[in-house]
């Protein structure tokens, strides 16, 4: 099979991003597998760039590795003895598991099979922002409403995790 | 304006090569040779007190929390602030709205005293009666 750069690149960021899943489910220290959780957020981010999504690409790299892996950092760090915890899986765990990803991977590849056609994209070129894009579908679009009702589920996130870790923080 | 992630993949590249080759150059260089000085957590030259594994304040969580929150909201702002000049007014009152909603929760949390520090003691001893 002749692979051309552009797909050299692309099977290099798919295979570090099972790869470094596979360690995060494995690897028995959580410091590790929170930092290979890292290495996978980034290189879906990477993923994203090939589907042409440049500002989901951003916003990936904002959000999950800059704020929910710290987020997981910091509660590996504040349960105390977890650094030397040592994960297990159980039999039950694998089997469930395995039982959920099967389906999981079974319905994105009866997806993949039902696309009736694939473009291939020339990632190699420059290309147009998709933000000007993203900005009139949610301003003046169809958009609209969910857009505002995504401020209205922020708002239901931010009071349960004041609620939430308000309790937890007076326990200590 | 048009945008090329070749750029980026090419950062990515000379960043990774950058680290590898300065460990493998120090590697190459460095004399090995062990002391009990080499085996201590570094703090700036001090001698470090108690463990380094101390449990965080879980105040961090909270705040860590609460900044993922706005993280999402300032992403929402990005396109919005590229259209924003051929929108007009309508863009002003959406964004207002949208940023409305997020400010009752900031000044709710305000009020609860999530963003604060240090609580007092009588703040919690309120609570823990109510």
């Amino acid at each position: 099979m002749e692979l051309n750069p552009q797909q050299l690149v692309f099977y290099l960021f798919a295979l570090l991003t099972i790869g470094s899943a596979v360690v995060v489910v494995t690897i028995r220290n959580i410091v590790y597998a929170a930092f290979s959780l890292m290495v996978t957020l980034f290189s879906i981010a990477g993923l994203y760039v090939f589907l042409q999504a440049d500002f989901l690409a951003a916003t990936q790299v904002i959000v999950y590795v800059g704020g929910i892996l710290v987020l997981i950092l910091f509660g590996v760090m504040m349960t105390s003895g977890s650094l030397d915890l040592k994960l297990k899986l159980e039999r039950g765990q694998l089997f469930w598991g395995g039982v959920v990803s099967l389906t999981i991977f079974g319905l994105l590849l009866s997806v993949i099979t039902n696309t009736p056609q694939w473009e291939n994209v020339d990632i190699g070129a420059s290309q147009e922002p998709t933000t000007r894009k993203i900005g009139e579908m949610i301003m003046k679009e169809e958009y609209l409403l969910p857009f505002e009702i995504a401020s209205i589920l922020l708002l239901v996130a931010l009071i349960g995790a004041a609620l939430i870790s308000r309790k937890e923080v007076r326990d200590e | 304006m048009l945008f090329n992630f070749a750029n980026v993949l090419l950062f990515l590249v000379v960043g990774c090569l950058f680290v590898t080759l300065n460990l493998v150059v120090s590697r190459l260089l460095q004399t090995r040779l062990f002391t009990d000085e080499k085996y201590m957590p570094y703090e700036c030259g001090e001698d470090p007190i108690g463990d380094t594994r101390i449990k965080f304040n879980a105040r961090f969580y909270v705040i860590a929390l609460i900044f993922l929150i706005f993280d999402v909201e300032i992403v929402f702002l990005f396109p919005w602030g590229v259209v924003f000049r051929e929108i007009g007014v309508l863009a002003f009152v959406e964004m207002l709205i949208f940023i409305f909603m997020l400010l009752v929760g900031l000044a709710y949390i305000w009020v609860k005293g999530d963003l604060q520090w240090i609580r007092s003691i009588q703040s919690v001893r309120e609570e823990v009666e109510q």
